[in-house]
């Protein structure tokens, strides 16, 4: 093994003086300083970089935490709309009548029982019903019967707490029809309760919130 | 045979069914103690024929509205001849006759001809020097001149022209018939959400309340100059009084809230009734218009509506609408509220809703509706007997107005349709129809209307 190694080193000698002699194959050699200030360059850079990024990603942070806070109270403002005009809806909800009556049906009973927790948990809120009547029965009976049907829904809420100054009632007789023609179905549509809200109606909370 | 018979009974329903005017109103009969219809026997009426006017464009269309106000006075058979043959019976122009004057007018009246043509009275019609024209009645069988009547308006064209004209029919009709007519007068209605009044002939609709602003309840004070009404306005109902001539109004105090409708005035025209809306239902109220205070309330039930009061014309009843026995039904009470009672009588789940009484300007009659089979029909009673008979049968009617004579009313009618004011005559059963413009309601009829009052 010893034996070798002499040979071996000459061989390796031999080749790179032999790789080293060719003219056009020499490789131009780095200059040292050059390096350096290459590397400088980058190193440079690189922080520059680095502070972008850090200030990128503070900026993104910043961002996306601004958009979280701008979402939410989108969401919130949104969720409160939205919780406003459904409980609107459900207010404005109508009910309505037998021919010639104005008792509350019992599917309606629930409608009101709706609009009475909505009433109980808006206290600020003010509405007004108003009664409506079909074509049917004399005219000026029915400017009487649309007031009773109006009355009729008061009562129902204030016999269950809401303070009676709180609701206005109105009749329009069969003045304002919702449904043309003389037809039951359009007469049904007819006799029928409207509500509106006279004021505290900008914001609305659903009740059991 | 079966079918023979069947034939036979059909024929005869198409041939009640196609005789003019009457029969259309007559035909139905419902529950027990209600009379149906109008008994007339055709032929009793004095036959009448006004001459014609040749020559004359201005006599000609005076002619055309007398005529017309005789034929709807009701009282005549109006005798009319065809185009050229009417010209046989034409009043010779008095410039013609050589002393002139009535008596001249008179030498030249065929009765003879008149008579044949079974006139007993004839109307002729002239031109004289200081009125428009000059109207006289002749009657035939006596051979004589009954009145001779001169044109008051100063002009034919100027805008009481055609009251004018109404206001000689309505003495012709006096001459003649013993009372006068009921031409010079005028109905308040509500055409497309609006007052408008109108002549008793249907002509010249003129608008009295604002445009744009749903009015109801249209109702004459007892002068003839001035109507009040109700105006939606801010939520509420609104009661207005109006002088016809001026166009100035009042709002009536009390009335600035809440709806307050189907309105009427005390016979003296100084108070005021109507329906109020309440918490506690619809209620009467008397507001004293001529003092300008003394708000009254006559109802008090807690569980009823009260509306659509009606003075009797002594001023000491008022007749209205009560809810009370569960459908709304006629009440009556004192004009002080008192001594409230049923008033026309009604069986319980029998006897439909009845609506909008008026007392007849005679006292004797209260007019109203009432649902048949759920269609409001016209119904009358006899104050004195309470007996209750129905007018008409075709097509919803509702909302019926006494004429000055008791004998005529108007009535909303949907018979040929759209809603539209028909006149009935009682003593004949013949129906007019009135208006013929959009949608019309609520009519209200005048008393006769004194001249200066109503241009």
């Amino acid at each position: 093994m010893r034996r070798i190694f002499p040979y071996a080193l000459g061989a390796l000698v031999f080749a790179i003086a032999s790789a080293c002699g060719g003219g056009p194959q020499v490789a131009p050699q780095p200059n040292a300083d050059s390096i350096a200030a290459a590397e400088a360059a980058r190193r440079r850079a690189d922080s520059l970089a680095a502070a972008q990024r850090m200030r990128d990603s503070l900026e993104r942070v910043r961002a996306a935490e601004e958009e979280r806070v701008r979402r939410m109270r989108e969401d919130s403002v949104a969720m409160a709309r939205r919780a406003t005009e459904e409980v609107r809806a459900t207010l404005m909800t109508r009910i309505h009548f037998d021919f010639d009556k104005s008792d509350i049906r019992p599917g309606d009973a629930q409608v009101l029982d709706q609009k009475l927790a909505i009433l109980q948990a808006n206290p600020n809120l003010r509405i007004e019903i108003v009664g409506h009547c079909d074509e049917r029965g004399s005219d000026e009976y029915n400017l009487a019967l649309g007031n009773r049907r109006a009355l009729a829904a008061k009562q129902y809420l204030v016999s269950r707490g809401i303070a009676a100054d709180r609701i206005t009632t109105r009749s329009m007789g069969e003045e304002q029809p919702l449904a043309m023609g003389s037809t039951e179905e359009a007469w049904a549509q007819n006799r029928r309760d409207e509500f509106a809200i006279v004021s505290g109606g900008d914001v609305l909370r659903r009740p059991g919130m | 045979m079966k079918r023979l018979r069947l034939g036979c009974v059909c024929g005869l329903l198409v041939s009640l069914w196609s005789r003019p005017g009457a029969a259309q109103d007559t035909t139905r009969t419902l529950e027990q103690g209600v009379r149906v219809g109008i008994t007339y026997t055709p032929g009793l009426r004095p036959g009448l024929l006004v001459m014609s006017t040749p020559g004359s464009v201005l006599l000609d269309s005076v002619r055309t509205i007398l005529q017309r106000d005789l034929d709807y006075s009701d009282r005549f058979e109006m005798i009319s001849l065809p185009g050229a043959e009417s010209l046989m019976v034409a009043m010779t122009a008095p410039a013609r006759s050589p002393s002139g004057g009535a008596a001249a007018v008179e030498g030249f009246v065929n009765y003879g001809l008149f008579e044949a043509l079974g006139a007993d009275y004839a109307v002729g019609i002239r031109a004289a020097a200081d009125t428009p024209a000059v109207v006289t009645v002749f009657d035939v069988r006596g051979r004589q001149v009954r009145r001779v009547i001169a044109l008051r308006a100063q002009s034919v064209e100027g805008p009481e022209s055609r009251l004018a004209i109404h206001r000689a029919s309505d003495e012709v009709v006096r001459a003649a018939a013993g009372t006068p007519g009921i031409a010079a007068t005028r109905l308040v209605i509500i055409q497309q959400d609006r007052v408008f009044r109108i002549d008793a002939d249907g002509a010249d609709a003129v608008p009295v309340s604002r445009a744009g602003v749903k009015a109801m309840s249209p109702t004459w004070a007892p002068d003839g100059r001035r109507v009040a009404y109700m105006e939606f306005e801010a939520g509420a109902g609104r009661v207005y009084v109006q002088d016809i001539a001026s166009g100035e109004r009042r709002l009536v105090p009390p009335t600035a809230q809440g709806l307050n409708y189907a309105l009427a005035f005390s016979p003296d025209g100084q108070t005021l009734a109507f329906t109020r809306n309440g918490d506690d239902g619809a209620h009467l109220f008397t507001y004293n218009l001529a003092r300008d205070c003394c708000l009254q309330r006559l109802t008090a039930d807690r569980f009823s509506d009260n509306l659509s009061p009606t003075f009797s014309p002594d001023g000491r009843r008022i007749a209205f609408a009560s809810t009370r026995p569960g459908t709304p039904q006629i009440y009556v009470m004192s004009a002080d509220g008192t001594g409230q009672e049923l008033f026309a009588p009604f069986d319980y789940g029998v006897t439909g809703s009845s609506y909008a009484p008026e007392w007849s300007p005679d006292g004797l009659n209260i007019a109203f509706h009432r649902d048949v089979a759920g269609i409001p029909q016209v119904f009358v009673m006899d104050v004195a007997s309470r007996r209750v008979r129905q007018l008409t049968s075709a097509g919803r009617n509702e909302d019926p107005t006494w004429a000055p004579d008791g004998r005529h009313l108007a009535f909303v009618s949907t018979r040929t349709g759209s809603r539209q004011v028909w006149i009935i005559d009682l003593d004949t059963g013949r129906v007019r129809q009135l208006t013929r413009l959009g949608d019309a309601r609520l009519p209200a009829w005048s008393p006769r209307i004194a001249e200066g009052t109503n241009p």
